[in-house]
């Protein structure tokens, strides 16, 4: 009865909320109670949209903009932090909304199955997942300089301890020096070139390059961190893998994350990627202890993540997909785009806020949007 | 292991014993036998000794000490105090020697010569010596935070005083005399050795720490009007107008004279009316903005062939120095003299007397500055019991955060000084004691911590606190609002973009620039956007046709676009910087084309 009567509101609010007011309104409420609640909350509602013609996106730049300018004078109190050194503050925030690919300090929670969950296990997962590189398993590598050769001791002791087995350390490095003949002298692997000009110098460079060759773990994991939080373990790491780590039969697939928004996209999608873009966004704003509206947030995501991958709010960007040349003028390297548009022969519609601006136009937003039209018989 | 040594960073050799090495230069230095500007470091981490003796090392002077015992005695003092010797002769004894940054390395300093033990090898002149000359001018510096030190001598380096004796035959830029300049009631030991006497730069004010109507929130000051009309702050703003006769090639001449009336240019002849024969104002006239101070003529600024040819006598240009947008006073001093090429250089310097005004700002010596932010007539103001009212309120918000102890010492040294009729030294380090203060305020009959009872001058209610209250040295700055105040509603525009000008002195407009602009479009007010940009708005004929801007021909008072024939034209509204954009692009090649449509 109740139900139906708040089902008769479904086209007028959004799914969640009728929800809500399923769950509390009273079932046994009455008639002219119930449609009293659902036209306060209609009402509510209605107050609560944006009008048409407001400008979001230029308010969500300036709910963005100018808490960041007090970032900036913030930022220096923070460094210093013990364990891991973590972007936070204004660089973090640029290197987001720019679109980096790469970024300067890339991270993951790793969230663990329920079975896994207690300290001894997790801190054996730690050092299971943690990647491990030739230098960490070998007691000795040194050139030969009578026979030209690199001469590679491994230290059992290690090799046991991060469970690696001597063949595989031998398949590894079969797989990176393809050039070199791999043999085996006892306990001692030799790398011989094949072919006989090879100098002394390529030797030391390929030791170096040796000692950071991937043995065990999972890869791009360089530091692993297990931390107790609320009463949970967890392992937070320096680097990341998001797919391999979510392949892993410990991990809880559900919460665990990277900081690395391309590498979301490319793992779970787009849509996983823009929520990405809005935590890693939100997280540095709540860690100044600033306050901004997290819908401004939602839309700068939603405007990165429109084209189906990750656009930076850049020339290169999101800027360089505006429709208007004058807009994109407007916006860095003004010349570039008005040859270019020359070239091509381009139109400019002006229809949207800064052509108009520079026109001197009524800009087509707030008081500039009604026409009026007059009707001829 | 022998040493290296190093003149100027160059080796000039080795040595086996370093220390009696150094030892033997220091004693030869002292006696004279090596110069005194030469400096001797001996570096523990590379085992050698550097000797410095190139100029631009920074040097200062300290006591030698030797087996704990200073080597200036008290025969020296009494020597010095009878003028007998002077501060080269110590030098000269080798009782002060300057060290550069390099030999102090080696040396133990002490503050003072009550701490000297047998390890150090230097004394102090004066533990004053770590401040600056201006920094030394604060009173009780050494009850403050070093930051507020500086702040003090940065503000008191803005203050305006007696800078000169004989400022009247001075030609000098921007510069203020302080009308009534007074010695500081509570002085440091820099006062009398920089002759603070003879150019003091404040006036000594009775200050209560308290607040007022709010008026002087935010660091801002309330003045007593009686005061101020009794001449406290006055001071008189000179400033320079400079015109010379320059030469042009072909023998022509600007000329100083009032220029006639064909002149072209020509202002009215009433601007010209200060002017004497000579074309140049006369000493005391009042000015106004846009009255002539110096008449002149230049000849035309582009000789065409045509000129020649025409008429025989070319029409000059006129020149002459006008007084500027908002500025006035008198006329104080005129010099007709000649420049570095020989040409005839007139200057005339304008004074403006400057009353305090809301606005001004003042500073005690402790960094505290502000401005005032009320004038309040001395019939309003706070009085205490024995009937003086203050002559400045100072906020009391501003002494907790910024713990200027010395601001709270100076008003009860002062009281102090204006009570017993003599001066109170403050020098740092070496001030007179606070509790000797105390007590001999107390002694003269009043509160010891220098508070009074405060009634209101409105009502003649007595406040329920004690009121602190006390003499302060305070120093008009030279940033004064009548120098800064600017407003435009219409004015002058750039003749490029037709936008208004910017800056005070050309009568600028103040910018709605590009996040002012964003807040307009932020809240929708499109229309008002468009009118607040409309300052250089423009009607631009263009050709429906080809899109490019046509002609329109006044004498015929009709539009054509000089490409197409017989195509329609139509007036379009814009921006003037529009259109200069449009330009821009035909100059860099690009065609910009406008499609016109109808409005409706």
């Amino acid at each position: 009865m109740t139900s139906e009567l708040i089902k008769k509101y479904e086209n007028l609010l959004p799914k969640k909320i009728i929800g809500e007011a399923m769950e509390l309104i009273p079932k046994g409420a009455k008639k002219a109670d119930v449609e009293k609640i659902m036209k306060i909350l209609v009402d509510e509602y209605n107050y609560a949209l944006v009008d048409p013609g407001e400008c979001v996106g230029l308010i969500a730049a300036e709910s963005l903009g100018e808490p960041s300018t007090q970032m900036t004078l913030n930022t220096f109190h923070l460094a210093g932090v013990a364990e891991m050194n973590v972007t936070m503050g204004l660089p973090r925030i640029i290197e987001i909304l720019d679109g980096r690919k790469t970024i300067s300090t890339p991270m993951m929670e790793i969230y663990i199955k329920e079975e896994f969950r207690n300290e001894k296990k997790v801190r054996g997962i730690a050092e299971q997942i943690k990647e491990r590189t030739l230098k960490e398993i070998i007691s000795d590598i040194s050139i030969n300089l009578a026979e030209i050769q690199l001469e590679i001791s491994l230290n059992e002791k290690k090799m046991k301890q991060f469970n690696v087995e001597r063949t595989v350390v031998l398949k590894n490095i079969e797989k990176a020096v393809k050039t070199y003949e791999v043999k085996e002298k006892g306990e001692v692997i030799i790398l011989k070139p094949k072919s006989k000009d090879e100098d002394l110098n390529i030797l030391y460079l390929l030791r170096e390059k040796l000692k950071n060759l991937y043995v065990t773990g999972i890869k791009g994991l360089k530091q692993v961190l297990p931390v107790k939080r609320d009463e949970e373990y967890l392992i937070i790491t320096a680097g990341t893998n998001l797919k391999e780590v979510l392949s892993r039969d410990f991990t809880d697939t559900t919460r665990t994350v990277s900081n690395d928004s391309f590498e979301i996209a490319d793992v779970l999608g787009i849509e996983a990627a823009r929520q990405a873009i809005i935590n890693e966004i939100y997280k540095v704003i709540e860690g100044q202890g600033l306050n901004i509206d997290i819908r401004h947030v939602m839309l700068v995501s939603d405007t990165m993540c429109t084209s189906g991958q990750i656009r930076g709010i850049t020339r290169f960007g999101v800027v360089s997909e505006k429709p208007s040349v004058l807009a994109r003028a407007s916006f860095e390297t003004p010349i570039k785009h008005i040859v270019n548009a020359s070239l091509i022969n381009e139109r400019d519609e002006l229809n949207s806020v800064i052509e108009n601006v520079m026109l001197n136009q009524p800009v087509p937003t707030g008081t500039g949007l009604p026409k009026l039209g007059i009707k001829l018989d | 292991m022998s040493t290296e040594i190093y003149l100027n960073s160059k080796i000039i050799g080795s040595v086996d014993n370093a220390t009696d090495f150094i030892d033997r230069f220091k004693e030869d230095r002292r006696k004279g036998k090596v110069s005194t500007d030469i400096n001797i470091q001996y570096k523990e981490k590379e085992n050698g000794i550097y000797l410095y003796s190139s100029k631009g090392r920074v040097a200062r002077p300290l006591i030698v000490v030797k087996d704990g015992k200073s080597l200036i005695t008290q025969k020296h003092i009494e020597q010095l105090e009878k003028k007998e010797i002077g501060f080269s002769d110590l030098i000269l004894q080798g009782a002060i020697e300057y060290l550069d940054a390099g030999e102090e390395e080696n040396a133990l300093v002490a503050f003072t010569e009550d701490v000297l033990t047998k390890e150090h090898t230097h004394l102090e002149i004066s533990p004053l010596g770590i401040t600056g000359l201006v920094t030394s001018l604060v009173p009780f510096g050494n009850y403050n935070a070093p930051t507020r030190l500086n702040a003090g001598s940065k503000n008191q380096k803005q203050a305006i005083g007696f800078y000169a004796s004989n400022y009247p035959v001075r030609i000098d830029m921007d510069v203020s005399m302080l009308h009534y300049p007074q010695i500081p009631l509570v002085q440091t030991l820099t006062n009398p050795i920089s002759e603070y006497e003879k150019h003091p730069s404040g006036q000594n004010v009775v200050l209560a720490i308290l607040s007022f109507d709010g008026y002087n929130m935010e660091d801002a000051i309330i003045v007593n009007k009686g005061t101020i009309d009794r001449g406290l702050a006055r001071s008189s703003y000179y400033r320079l107008e400079s015109v010379s006769e320059l030469r042009y090639q072909g023998g022509l001449t600007d000329e100083i004279s009032i220029p006639d009336k064909e002149v072209r240019g020509y202002r009215t002849e009433e601007d010209y009316r200060f002017l004497e024969e000579d074309g140049i104002i006369s000493p005391e006239s009042k000015v106004d903005e846009g009255d002539v101070i110096i008449g002149r003529t230049s000849p035309p600024r582009f000789l065409s062939s045509m000129d020649e040819l025409n008429l025989g006598q070319t029409q000059r240009r006129e020149s002459s120095s006008v007084v500027m947008h908002g500025e006035g006073g008198t006329v104080d001093f005129v010099l007709i003299t000649e420049n570095e090429e020989g040409n005839k250089l007139v200057q005339v310097r304008l004074r403006d007397q400057k009353i305090p005004e809301i606005g001004d700002k003042f500073t005690s010596r402790h960094g505290q500055k502000g401005v005032i932010g009320m004038i309040v007539p001395s019939e309003d103001m706070p009085f205490t019991a024995s009937g003086i009212t203050p002559d400045i309120l100072f906020n009391p918000h501003g002494i907790p955060s910024r713990m200027t102890v010395s601001h709270l010492i100076e008003l009860v040294g002062g009281k102090t000084a204006a009570l017993s009729g003599r001066y109170i030294d403050g020098t740092t380090f070496n001030s007179e004691k606070e509790d000797d203060l105390r007590k001999e305020l107390s002694s003269l009959g009043f509160r010891e911590n220098g508070t009074e009872t405060f009634y209101n001058g409105r009502t003649g209610e007595m406040f329920n606190a004690k009121i602190f209250v006390g003499n302060m040295y305070y120093l008009k700055l030279k940033h004064m609002v009548s120098n800064k105040m600017h407003s435009r509603a219409r004015g002058p525009i750039q003749l490029l973009t037709r936008q208004p000008t910017e800056g005070r002195a050309k009568e600028g407009g103040l910018r709605l620039g590009e996040m002012e602009k964003d807040t307009f479009i932020a809240h929708g007010a499109s229309l008002l956007l468009k009118d607040r940009f409309d300052a250089d708005k423009t009607i631009v004929p263009i050709c429906e046709n080809c899109g490019q801007i046509a002609v329109h021909d006044e004498y015929k008072n009709r539009d054509f676009c000089p490409m197409c024939e017989d195509s329609t034209v139509s007036n379009v509204e814009m921006a003037y910087a529009f259109k200069l954009f449009l330009d821009e692009m035909k100059s860099m090649g690009v065609l910009p084309k406008l499609e016109l449509k109808d409005k409706y």
